[in-house]
């Protein structure tokens, strides 16, 4: 039976790192990528006596992210210990969110090839990081020895839990990067999977096309991009689909992704699955927020993706192609918007960004928040194009000059003498020069093959180094070769 | 003048008129824990030549005039709470060379009052036991009697407190790990309400029932040092943020119309008639001084003891945990990999009755059998609190017997672990509840073995029960302190 015939089935478990500045239970600081244990303390190293006190806004940013996921805020939350025995973890127990979580049943929509997706969100709830092991040789099974680096041990983390709503691995990885989205414009996780601070695991079960009782699932671990993401689901329905072909049963287990091999692999089986052993963490009170609390915080969230793109389309009237581009990247809505602030014409910007802008970040693989441009500039070369100082086609240099050095429009255009020829005289005389230059092509045109005129503007534009204002250019020579007539 | 004779506030007195110093009461009590100290065993570390530098220095402050009441005053600590740089073993192998990088909070507020800490007193391995046999440095002895168990887990706190070791003593108390010891020793011990003290660098056994207390040699020096140690901590969220107390001023208050419930279920089956004899006794004394004594029932304290091993030895499992030989505490060489070194350095590092309690506690909250134990005992712990906030619509206090007997001798019940839980029968109600409770002494046996009576209030009512303990003190006499040769 082909793939096609089964229907797939995927949850996702997505883990956010909180942007707060401080963990979760403690004063230590969260920041990234420095030497190891350098940010660790009694608490955090679970050293004994010591008890955990709640980062306040850690609870912020987890109702900020429910409620961008359209949750109902719990009034009533609390912690809760997973216990387990892992080097990475100080304590032998996580604090989590089991019984009570502070989110629960909210619901995502994007656009998979055209078509409105929903996607139910069952929880959303806190917990703390471990820390990581580094092991000295290439796998934990032929190491001598592991270290243990507990900087990120305590960082708060939300887990977003989705019901079995995806029904392919593309959808799945648009979830993933619609929740990133989310996220980011909630300003409470920035998200990178690269580093981590976005992580998913994944529940994928098959079964025949109509038939509603799910199939068995397995979990699949590791996968560290969103291409992953989709590489390792589509690996997996394979897989799967080959064993119910066989007749063979699908084994409840975990898996983990190898991204290099492009397979995945048997982790522990369902028997091997720990027993965490959840109850009540006594050393915390539990979490009671007031009905004005929790709207204070959604009151306080800024647009969202959805919002945003409605507004792009109704009230700036953006092509549906360009409003999805830029609400799909925070950044880069964040930095058209600054650009408007400068500059109304909200299609001007629009295509300026979808082309040349986005094109040059892509050549050079850069990150909307490495751009050297000032949105401020940015609307500034517009100006001047309107004015007439520079041509459209000058416009692309001056940019790229501004996209190297993060120079004004101004200063560039100073610097390498392209404002744009608009004196009348000036013109004619390039235009004089071309029509000498071009007997035949002219006389193609006095015999009435008009299209020939096009030729002759890129002649004098090119003559004048492409500094000729095109409209004057075009209007000139036209005078020019009608008194030839 | 015998300096180890006084009273922690009769010390205060004089070091208030400077008739004496911090250095010299330090060295009086240095004396007579290197005399004893062989004997007893009361102590798993004892720092002495630090105590004689804070002496110093607190008596810099009382000559400074930045003195507080129990500036200059030694003190001994359970060897649970965590003093900086200087070991915390709770009596363990796992944590024999465990130097913690921090104080307590209640470690913070006794150097800062400037009390000179003698040593960490003994105790059962991790708070578990009622006699300190499971130390793994050996039991302390009762100084009423050197073969007799002086009760636990604070047994080397008790001891020390009724040896003239030290004038005060800190214990734990998660089920009557202060009270069961202060009554076999004859001295005065209090757990209060849960969350009236931080437990922040307290060595948790059972995190919703563990409380730190004092132990001192009457009811006043506990009053005076319940001042000191209570307080909201931010460091401790659990901690409870009431305004403060002064629980020295609630003493001498006439008891005229107090109304004191005699719960039937602690005057049944299994109790010692001359521990019964004694506490009637000490009920009539309350009844003279103008008290209304009234029989009441608190009927699931019967089921108090079962609840309390539950739930006690389910967080228990979960909190010793961390002890996994990766960042401190004993590691076995005994390793192949990750879990090895778990297995082997647990198996090697705590003693039996540690691994019995962590292997209950595992159970208990094991997958399919969660809802049959743990949640069930969470239900017997609501009931229980039920009892008493019925009770305490009819009375302001219970008094009960603190103990069903005296002190047992060594090895009478360490092989019979069901036997020793019992010795908790009466006290675990009050953890389970979260409401405070205190042992006094009651008398003594015709064997010359102190008898604790025990009286329960209602949460945050601690000036109510130190005024009747307090009354109660006057109108029986205390017993003295044991004579021990020296």
């Amino acid at each position: 039976m082909p793939l096609e015939d089964y229907t797939i089935v995927i949850g996702l478990e997505v883990h956010a790192e909180l942007m707060t500045k401080t963990k979760l239970f403690c004063s230590c600081s969260t920041s990234f990528g420095n030497e190891a244990n350098s940010q660790v303390c009694p608490i955090c190293l679970g050293l004994p006596g010591t008890l955990p006190v709640l980062n306040e806004k850690a609870v912020e940013f987890a109702v900020k992210a429910g409620s961008a996921l359209n949750c109902e805020i719990a009034n009533f939350s609390k912690f809760d210990r997973k216990n387990y025995f892992y080097p990475d973890l100080t304590k032998a127990y996580q604090i989590s969110q089991y019984e009570m979580p502070i989110c629960r049943y909210g619901q995502v929509e994007f656009f998979v090839n055209g078509v409105k997706k929903v996607v139910g969100i069952n929880r959303v709830h806190m917990e703390e990081e471990a820390g990581k092991s580094v092991h000295s040789g290439a796998t934990i099974t032929d190491s001598e020895f592991s270290l243990e680096d507990y900087n990120r041990c305590g960082i708060p983390l939300i887990e977003i839990v989705s019901e079995p709503d995806m029904r392919s691995p593309e959808e799945a990885r648009i979830y993933m990067e619609t929740l990133r989205n989310i996220l980011r414009y909630a300003n409470v996780s920035d998200c990178k999977m690269e580093e981590g601070s976005l992580r998913c695991d994944a529940n994928i079960s098959l079964m025949p096309k109509g038939a509603t009782k799910f199939g068995t699932r397995s979990e699949i671990k590791n996968m560290n991009s969103f291409k992953a993401v989709q590489k390792a689901l589509e690996y997996e329905a394979l897989r799967q689909a080959e064993l119910l072909d066989a007749g063979k049963k699908v084994v409840q287990e975990t898996r983990t992704w190898d991204d290099s091999a492009g397979i995945t692999m048997s982790m522990r089986s369902k028997e091997e699955a720990h027993d965490y052993r959840y109850f009540p963490e006594p050393d915390l009170v539990p979490i009671v927020l007031t009905d004005e609390y929790i709207q204070n915080l959604k009151d306080s969230l800024p647009e969202l993706p959805v919002a945003k793109l409605n507004r792009y389309l109704n009230e700036l009237e953006l092509p549906p192609y360009d409003a999805e581009l830029i609400t799909a990247n925070k950044d880069l809505a964040d930095y058209f918007e600054a650009v408007l602030e400068y500059y109304k014409d909200a299609k001007v910007v629009s295509n300026w960004l979808m082309g040349e802008f986005m094109r040059l970040i892509n050549e050079q693989g850069l990150e909307i928040d490495q751009v050297k441009v000032k949105p401020k500039d940015l609307a500034a070369m517009f100006t001047l194009q309107d004015k007439g100082v520079i041509s459209s086609k000058i416009a692309k240099t001056v940019f790229e000059d501004m996209f190297k050095t993060g120079k004004d429009p101004d200063a560039v255009v100073k610097e390498k003498g392209l404002v744009q020829i608009s004196d009348v005289s000036e013109i004619e005389n390039i235009v004089q020069d071309v029509i000498k230059n071009n007997p035949a092509p002219v006389s193609q045109y006095l015999e009435g093959k008009e299209k020939v005129l096009g030729f002759l503007v890129g002649q004098v534009m090119k003559f004048s180094h492409g500094k000729a204002n095109p409209q004057m250019a075009n209007e000139y020579l036209k005078k020019a070769l009608d008194k030839l007539k | 003048m015998e300096l180890i004779n006084k009273s922690a506030l009769e010390l205060h007195d004089l070091l208030d008129k400077k008739e004496i110093t911090s250095r010299e009461i330090v060295e009086a009590y240095i004396k007579r824990i290197e005399a004893l100290e062989p004997k007893l065993n009361s102590f798993v570390t004892l720092t002495l030549e630090q105590a004689l530098e804070d002496a110093d220095k607190a008596d810099e402050m009382i000559k400074n005039k930045t003195s507080t009441t129990f500036t200059g005053i030694p003190i001994a600590i359970k060897d649970n709470m965590c003093t900086y740089h200087v070991k915390t073993t709770c009596s363990s192998k796992m944590l024999q060379d465990f130097k913690p990088p921090y104080d307590a909070t209640v470690i913070a507020k006794i150097k800062k009052a400037g009390m000179p800490i003698l040593g960490k007193t003994n105790m059962d391995e991790f708070a578990m036991g009622s006699s300190t046999e499971t130390s793994f440095f050996g039991p302390s002895k009762n100084p009423w009697d050197l073969e007799r168990v002086p009760g636990g887990s604070s047994g080397g706190s008790a001891a020390a407190v009724a040896a003239k070791q030290a004038p005060l003593a800190l214990g734990s108390d998660t089920g009557g790990s202060i009270r069961q010891p202060a009554a076999l020793t004859g001295v005065v011990g209090l757990k209060p309400t849960y969350g009236l003290v931080s437990r922040y660098g307290l060595i948790a056994f059972a995190s919703s029932l563990d409380q730190i207390g004092p132990f001192t040699r009457d009811v006043a020096d506990s009053a005076a040092l319940l001042n000191m140690l209570a307080g909201y901590d931010p460091k401790d969220t659990t901690s409870l943020p009431n305004k403060r107390s002064d629980y020295l001023q609630a003493l001498g208050k006439e008891i005229r119309g107090l109304r004191v419930g005699l719960p039937r279920e602690f005057f049944g089956e299994g109790l010692d008639k001359e521990v019964e004899k004694a506490v009637l006794k000490a009920i009539d004394a309350l009844a003279t001084e103008g008290a209304q004594i009234v029989e009441i029932d608190l009927p699931y304290s019967k089921k108090a003891l079962a609840a309390y091993y539950l739930i006690a030895t389910a967080e228990a499992s979960s909190n010793l945990a961390r002890l996994d030989g990766v960042r401190y505490g004993h590691r076995s060489e005994n390793q192949k990999d990750s879990v090895t070194m778990f297995k082997h350095s647990r198996a090697e590092g705590f003693g039996p009755e540690v691994k019995r309690r962590i292997m209950l506690g595992t159970y208990a909250l094991s997958a399919g059998f969660y809802d049959a134990y743990y949640l069930k005992a969470l239900k017997v712990r609501t009931l229980i609190k039920n009892d008493f906030d019925a009770a305490f619509k009819k009375v302001d206090v219970i008094v009960t017997p603190t103990t069903p007997s005296v002190a047992f001798k060594f090895g009478e019940k360490v092989l019979d672990p069901l036997a020793m839980y019992l010795s908790d029968v009466y006290t675990t109600t009050a953890n389970l509840a979260g409401i405070p409770a205190m042992s006094m002494p009651a008398g003594l046996t015709k064997e010359k073995l102190p008898i604790g009576v025990q009286i329960i209030a209602p949460a945050l009512a601690e000036e109510i029960m130190l005024n009747t303990a307090y009354t109660l003190e006057k109108a029986i006499g205390t017993i003295g302190l044991p004579t021990l040769e020296v």
